[in-house]
Order: C-alpha cells, then structure tokens, then sequence
C-alpha cells in the first residue's frame, strides 16, 4: 500500500499504516510525521522523505527502511525488528533498545545507544557507518554499538563521555588510534572482530550496498565495561 | 559491630517467661538471637536490631521488648546520636549514607495543622448512611472539544478515562524492592476495591497479567520491563520523573537483588545492576516529554491515559503547568515524605517539598492559567489516613496515592531498612524464606479493609460538611482552615485561618 504523507497529521498517518490489509507499506512524502511505526511488529514500512522524532519507538518487529534523514529518538525502547536508514540520525538513537537492530549510513547525533540492554536471546545492535556525537553509549546494559567511521572530515569518530556508566555490552570504533578520552568505567583493547561484529558489519554493507573488504580487514578498538573499576558508588547502610 | 556505633536499641528477655523455643532467632533475619546450649537460655546481639518488632510480635509468651537504648552520648542539641553516628559510618566506610522508607525528620506536617469543616444548621449535615454519597470518581483530561457528527449528535470526544470507586490508589513500588506476595496483594486488593496499583518501574510480572484493568504501568528512565505487551496490559501509563523521597536522582538495585524472576520481569540479565539514570536521558524540556507521553498514546492507540509522575521540588507549579500542556492526561506528584526502598539520605532528609504546599501552589497555578481541565492531579508522599485524602481533596486533588500506609497494612512496621533487603516481614525482600511471610490472602484482605474503613471516613467527613460528592470537595478550600500557620503558610495554602469566618 502506498500512502502519499505530505500535509497528513501524524495520527492519521500512523493510523493508516497501523489499519493497513497490506504488510507492506510505502510512505512516499514523509515531512517530519512522529511515531511512525510505534509498537508494530509485523509491517515492512519503507519511508521516502524525513520522518519526524520517535521513528519506529517500541518498535516490537517491523521493519522500516527510511530512504533519507531521520530525526531524534529513533528506535526509543525497540525490542524487536530492523530500522534502515539510507542517511543520517539525530540525537538520543536507540534509547533503552532492548532488541533488533538500528543501520545508520551515515552519522548520528548525541547520546545515541543510552542505556542499551540486552535479555536473554535479544541482543540489540546500532551499527553507524559514519561517526558518533558526545555521550554514546552511556549507561550501556547490553547489546552491541558499531561505529564505522566514514567520511570523518578531520573530526573525531566519537564525541565527549563516550560510554559513561557503562556496565554491560560492547563499543566498536573502527579506527587506527583511539583518541577519545574514555571514562574510568570503560576499558578499551585493540581487537580484531568477533564473530558477532563482523556479521552485524556484513549486514550493514549489504544493506548500503558496500564493498565489504575495508571494514572487515580495519583496526578496531572495543570498549566494554572495566571490571576493575565498576559503574558503583559505595553506600554505607544507615 | 561497626567501629564506635553502639546499638540503638536493647532487645529485653523477661526470663522468667522467656521458655527457649528459639522462635526469636528462627524469625530475626538480622540474626540478633542466639540459643546458648551451655546455659540453655536465648542471647542477644543488639548490634545487629533494626528494631522491626517481628520478634516481639511472634514471641509466644511475650517475653520480648525493643527499647530506646538509655546510653548516651553527651548530651549536645546540635550532635545528636544519629548524627555522630552518621560520621562514624561514613568515616568507617567511605560510603554514601542509604536509607528506606520516608524522611523521619521533624518537619512540620501541614496536615496537621489543617482542620475540616462542620455543616450546623443553616446547611445541615448529610447523613451518610441514609443518603448516597459519591466516593467514584474520573482520573483523565476533561479537555474535550465539543463536535457534532453527521446525524447532528454529539461525539464522544473525552479522552479515556480511568474510574476509581474511591479516590484512593496505591503508589508505584516495584518488583524488586517489595516481594512477589506484596504485589499480589496490591493487585488483588485493587481489583476489589475499584481502584488501581502501580507496578514501579520494575515491570510487570507475568502472573500479574490477569490484573492489568487494575494496574498502572511505569515507564521510567531505564525502561525495564517497558515493551507492547507490558503497555497494553495496563489501565493507564505513568511516566516516572521523579520521586518524593529521591528528587533528582535515579535509581540502582545491585545486581545481587536482581532474582531469576525479577530479571524476568525487568527484562535484563540476572545479577546485572539496574540502573536507573537521574534523568530520562532523551527529555531535557517540555517539548521531549510531550514526545514521550504522545509515543506512549501512539503505540497503544489512545485508548489510556497517561500520568506524569514528578517529585515535589521548589518550582513544582511551574513544571506542572508545563506538563498540563503536553498532552498528558493525569499528573502524579509525591512530596518530600514519600517512601522508598533505597536512597541516599542526605537526598531523602533535605531534598524536596511538602506535598501540601506543592498541591496547593499547583492546583492555583493551574486555575489560574485556564489549564486546570486539562489534567487530573494525584498526590502522594505521604498520605497517613482518611482525614490526609479529604484534606489533599480541598486543597485541589482528584485522588491520592498511597504507599507506606499499604505497606502498614501488610505487616510493615516501619523499621526503614528496606535496603538491606532482608525485611522481617516479608515485603522489601526477595529472600524466598522472608516472602513466604507474608500471606496475599490475608494481605489483600487488610488492604481492602483499610481502604474501606478510609472511604467510610471520607463520607462521613463530607457528610459532616454537607458535600455529597467529591466533585463538590475538589479544590474547594473554604472547607479547610489554618492552625498554628503563619501568614505567609496561609498564603501558600490558600486557607483562612481557624476562626476567620465568611
Ligand atoms: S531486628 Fe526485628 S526481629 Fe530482629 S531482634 Fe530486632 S526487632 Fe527482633
Ligand atoms: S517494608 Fe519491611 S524493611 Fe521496609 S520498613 Fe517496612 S518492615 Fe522495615
């Protein structure tokens, strides 16, 4: 079904998607209509245009390909299910994603991955081809933040506070040096791919279309949790 | 026996009827008794007593007291007993202070200085027994459009709604700070009563379920638990800001706490830390919040309200008037007394406001901007009894919250060491020997006792003042007088003084 967005209110066009007989649904004209998708889990919803702020939120395993930018709040508290976006996105991506997976061709802005978790077989993932704004992967529970570092244009590929209060889950950053001054939570460790990376990687090419070989074959540096040094304040009970 | 800090209490045997069936020291989980078989007589560790009167309780020939221990320190009006102790403990360990339960310091409770009006004989009394008297009442957004269909009749435009039968609900406590069997009373006790319980925000445990027209949800800044199934189970979604007893901070339940069934319910591994950042890390401004109460409305298609929790702080009527223009339906507010399982104490003694002021300043703030429709208030933190509900209903809210009190009813006796988790009376634990203690069978059942006997009050109250219903309480402070307020106390409160007649 293919729904023409411009001048829609975001309720009726998310109630359309919602009501839809058909799986599929094409948004053609999307200009910044929120909570596309909100909890679904069945749709494959591909968006043409700029969705607007909490793109895909709840999202319980639908699958959205957005043919553009995204905006804030992308993927907040997803469980389930893939967001594809053929572009950039805002702050505060994948907040408290707790499963499926966010693929960003480009950047994304601050506080992207905050409070990750993972539970039992849901193992979210963020993979972003570009670079990363300041305070990603804060509080980070679970799961698995890709960061691949293209086009960097002399910037850093991670922003400020990266990881703070991190107690679980890993950071990738494809680069050569690490550079980004990193909390005293996380420890980093130069790593050639897991498994698990590598294939979140592959998909991640195969979804944009990219020649593989160049991020496979990179430097990368993991960021997890440091044991010796535990997110803990020590409390005296009074 | 931490270093210099002598017990607070002594626990006193009467031996000669004290008969050594060690019933003390199988039900003291702080294990202060001990049976000393060379003597045959119980001992006591005094050091370890919280003074939660379970031993006393179920000592069969009441051969147990906890007293104030009479050791002093030299006497100093500004370094009291806790407060050096406080020092010690921190000298000893190097660790933040944490405490449970509400702020025990003498503040003055406003409250009490409120006193409720009597009808006498130019507007009778209503007889509540012979009359009806309305206790139900409507928790949502009154801000409805009026619209007329094609067949020229009104559309039903009112956002939903949730009813209560009596203007009282219990307040978040989640699973993983009280037990398994406290739920199950809350949710059961609910259920019967008409009202609602709230999950916290430790999610929703998958037998409770069957509860979900009875229950609120939490959707808090770690978002446990938080997916479709958890949002469509419920009656309404609160989004929790902030809480009395912890203005401004987050939360953190040690991985230690975090059971096979709490991580189920919590959806995060077990013995992983939860935490809880201070703010939700995607709202820094009314704007975000609205985005977050319209993503909730989006993914379960209108059909509940939504409930902006926040703690009572200093500019509470500011904040809640923007948060009556974001679209939620309900705000919650919990003062500066309100229970907890774990926090700081420095933040839970010092930080926040009364609920009575903040109550007073908001409902004001909101008549006066035209906004007041727009939201339901509930309070909370800390409403003791059926004079609080009618007193917090004059001042301006729709219904109360009630925490601690429900606890009280299941057998808490308010010993504040919730965050040890090893409570005697099988609430704060989730030790499968202390929960089993607690009885939801009888525990429901005293729940719904205490709300009962509070609604009966309540329309005794309003009887007294000639109201017949709740709508004609709401808000309506020329039923409320001041008692050893100072102007400016009044003020705040918008009451008359005791005396000051019309
Ligand atoms: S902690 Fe409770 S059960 Fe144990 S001795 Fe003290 S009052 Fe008795
Ligand atoms: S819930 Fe238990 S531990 Fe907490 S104050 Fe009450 S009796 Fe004490």
């Amino acid at each position: 079904m293919k729904i023409l967005a411009n001048g829609m209110h975001y309720s009726a066009l998310n109630a359309a998607v919602r009501m839809s007989e058909e799986n599929d649904i094409e948004i053609m004209n999307c200009i910044g209509q929120r909570y596309i998708g909100a909890g679904l889990s069945e749709r494959y919803i591909d968006i043409h245009g700029t969705p607007g702020n909490a793109l895909g939120a709840y999202l319980n395993g639908a699958e959205v390909r957005v043919d553009g930018n995204v905006q804030e709040a992308t993927g907040d508290t997803m469980n389930a299910g893939v967001i594809e976006v053929h572009g950039c996105a805002g702050d505060a991506t994948g907040y408290a994603m707790r499963g499926g997976k966010i693929f960003i061709e480009g950047d994304v802005g601050y506080r992207c991955g905050i409070h990750m978790k993972a539970f039992r077989t849901q193992k979210p993932a963020i993979v972003i081809g570009g670079r990363a704004g300041s305070f990603l992967g804060e509080y980070q529970a679970g799961g698995t933040i890709i960061v691949l570092g293209e086009n960097l244009g002399g910037k850093p590929i991670v922003g400020y506070f990266c990881g703070t209060g991190m107690h679980g889950g890993e950071i990738w950053l494809r680069t050569d040096e690490l550079t980004a001054a990193l909390p005293e939570q996380v420890k980093s460790e130069r790593m050639t791919l897991s498994d698990e990376a590598a294939s979140l990687i592959k998909e991640w090419c195969a979804r944009f279309g990219k020649d593989e070989k160049p991020y496979l074959s990179a430097v990368y540096y993991r960021l997890t949790p440091n044991a010796d040094n535990p997110y803990r304040q020590m409390y005296t009970p009074n | 026996m931490e270093l210099y800090i002598r017990p607070d209490y002594e626990v006193v045997r009467n031996e000669s009827r004290c008969i050594a069936c060690r019933v003390c020291e199988r039900q003291c989980a702080n294990e202060v008794h001990s049976f000393d078989p060379e003597t045959g007589l119980m001992r006591s560790d005094e050091s370890k007593c919280v003074n939660c009167h379970r031993c006393v309780s179920l000592c069969p020939t009441h051969a147990l007291k906890i007293v104030k221990t009479d050791d002093t320190y030299r006497e100093n009006a500004n370094w009291e007993a806790q407060t050096i102790h406080e020092v010690y403990r921190q000298a000893n360990t190097g660790g933040v202070l944490l405490s449970s339960m509400g702020n025990p310091k003498p503040y003055p409770v406003f409250w009490d200085k409120l006193l409720i009006n009597a009808s006498q004989v130019t507007n009778p009394p209503i007889d509540p027994l012979r009359e009806p008297m309305e206790t139900k009442l409507y928790l949502g957004s009154r801000k409805a459009n009026i619209v007329r269909g094609e067949d020229g009749l009104l559309k039903d435009t009112l956002p939903p709604q949730l009813k209560l039968s009596v203007p009282i609900m219990f307040s978040a406590m989640s699973y993983g700070s009280i037990s398994y069997n406290a739920h199950e009373s809350l949710a059961r006790a609910a259920e019967e009563l008409g009202t609602y319980y709230n999950t916290g925000e430790g999610g929703l445990h998958k037998d409770f379920y069957k509860y979900g027209k009875n229950t609120i949800v939490q959707v808090a800044s770690g978002r446990f638990g938080v997916h479709k199934e958890y949002l469509e189970a419920a009656a309404a979604i609160e989004i929790k800001m902030g809480q009395g007893a912890k203005p401004g901070i987050g939360g953190h339940l040690p991985g230690a706490k975090i059971t096979e069934d709490v991580s189920e319910t919590r959806m995060i591994p077990k013995g992983i830390d939860a935490i809880s950042p201070a703010p939700h890390h995607d709202i820094y401004s009314i704007e975000d919040l609205k985005q977050l109460v319209d993503s909730l409305k989006e993914a379960t298609e209108y059909k509940k309200p939504v409930i902006v929790k926040i703690a009572a702080v200093h500019n509470a009527a500011a904040i809640a008037s923007g948060i009556a223009r974001s679209g939620a339906d309900i705000i919650a507010i919990d003062g500066y007394r309100g229970g907890t399982g774990a926090a700081p104490t420095r933040i839970r003694d010092n930080v926040g406001i009364p609920i009575e002021m903040a109550l007073a300043q908001i409902d004001t703030r909101l008549r006066e901007e035209g906004i007041r429709d727009n939201v339901s208030l509930v309070v909370g933190g800390s409403v003791r009894s059926s004079a609080d509900v009618v007193k917090a209903i004059a001042l301006g809210a729709d219904a109360c919250y009630i925490g601690t009190a429900a606890l009280l009813a299941l057998g808490c006796h308010l010993c504040r060491s919730c965050h040890t988790g090893k409570c005697n009376w099988g609430i704060a634990t989730q030790r499968p020997d202390l929960v089993k203690r607690l009885n939801p069978d009888l525990g429901y059942k005293r729940l719904v006792n205490l709300v009962s006997a509070w609604k009966h009050e309540i329309e005794e109250m309003m009887g007294g003042m000639g109201i017949n219903s709740l709508e004609a309480l709401k808000g309506n402070r020329l039923m409320l007088r001041g008692i050893g307020l100072t102007d400016t106390e009044l003020r705040l409160l918008g009451v008359r003084y005791a005396g000051e007649s019309l």
